[in-house]
């Protein structure tokens, strides 16, 4: 079964900020959505990358607790892992986290969910990202942590040769 | 090579360099052209040049007398290519979610409790 959500996501990037802002809509009450937020086990099932496995190592979902969670590919092989503090868990309106690549331990980037209930048990969240750069965002933003990007490096190498 | 893209994105973070921009879009122009609408020297104006050329945004013509620049549009839909890249990785991660909500209908109201934030640890 599945609720077959027309709703578009929206991506921002500010060009004189180092954010970027989603926006989405889900057909679920906010309690739920703020669930699937905070709950490790429903969490895991859905953040993602595609083929790819979450597992989550710690998880505290309370004002001043912390989370770490890897990424796993099909054969189980670590791919990545990511780490950071809740800062705030206000339930059904607010999560604000920061967030750590352990790749790259020196980046922290501020996650900021905004949860409202829009009636008739539908919701809109807006993720706002603030990094420490333009220049990180925009590589953030190019490469993501996907790894199906290259061919799109090579035809922008050879754009700008 | 990501490098490269953000020469792009920085070369944008300025709004005169955003209005030479908007200027070439509609066509190709000179320093003194593109100097007019501004409060500022086309010496300036050339430096705001150099950065969107060193970014591969802007080129300009061999023609020597008037070198009018030139607006490389492929650049601009390779970096709309590379947003819509990330929206629609962040559009399959929300459909998932999606699956999770619709599951969670069905489960009796009892259990639709946000478990992590009560929960002793």
């Amino acid at each position: 079964m599945s609720s077959t959500s027309t709703r578009q996501t929206t991506i921002t990037a500010d060009p004189n900020l180092p954010t970027i802002r989603i926006e989405r809509e889900f057909d679920a009450p906010v309690e739920r959505v703020f669930r699937a937020w905070t709950d490790p086990e429903l969490f895991a099932r859905w953040i993602g990358p595609r083929n790819r496995r979450t597992t989550i190592a710690e998880w505290d979902a309370r004002t001043g607790g912390h989370w770490r969670y890897s990424v796993a590919d099909a054969d189980g092989g670590q791919v990545a892992s990511f780490y950071g503090s809740f800062h705030e868990v206000r339930p059904h309106e607010r999560l604000v986290q920061t967030f750590t690549y352990e790749g790259y331990p020196d980046g922290v980037s501020l996650e900021t969910a905004t949860f409202t209930d829009l009636g008739d048990g539908r919701t809109s969240v807006s993720c706002l990202s603030v990094v420490e750069s333009l220049e990180l965002r925009d590589s953030i933003l190019s490469s993501g942590m996907d790894t199906g990007v290259i061919e799109g490096y090579e035809k922008l190498d050879a754009l700008l040769s | 090579m990501s490098d490269r893209l953000s020469l792009v994105f920085a070369a944008l973070a300025d709004p005169i360099r955003r209005d030479i921009v908007a200027r070439l879009s509609v066509g190709d122009a000179t320093v003194g052209e593109l100097a007019e609408p501004h409060q500022v020297s086309t010496q300036a104006i050339s430096k705001h040049l150099k950065v969107l050329e060193t970014a591969g945004l802007v080129s300009s013509a061999r023609d020597a007398q008037r070198r009018p620049r030139h607006l490389e549009a492929e650049v601009f839909d390779l970096m709309t290519a590379w947003i819509e890249r990330y929206r629609a990785r962040a559009e399959e991660r929300f459909s998932r979610l999606d699956e999770v909500l619709a599951e969670l209908d069905d489960r009796p109201r009892a259990q639709d409790r946000p478990r992590a934030q009560g929960a002793a640890s």
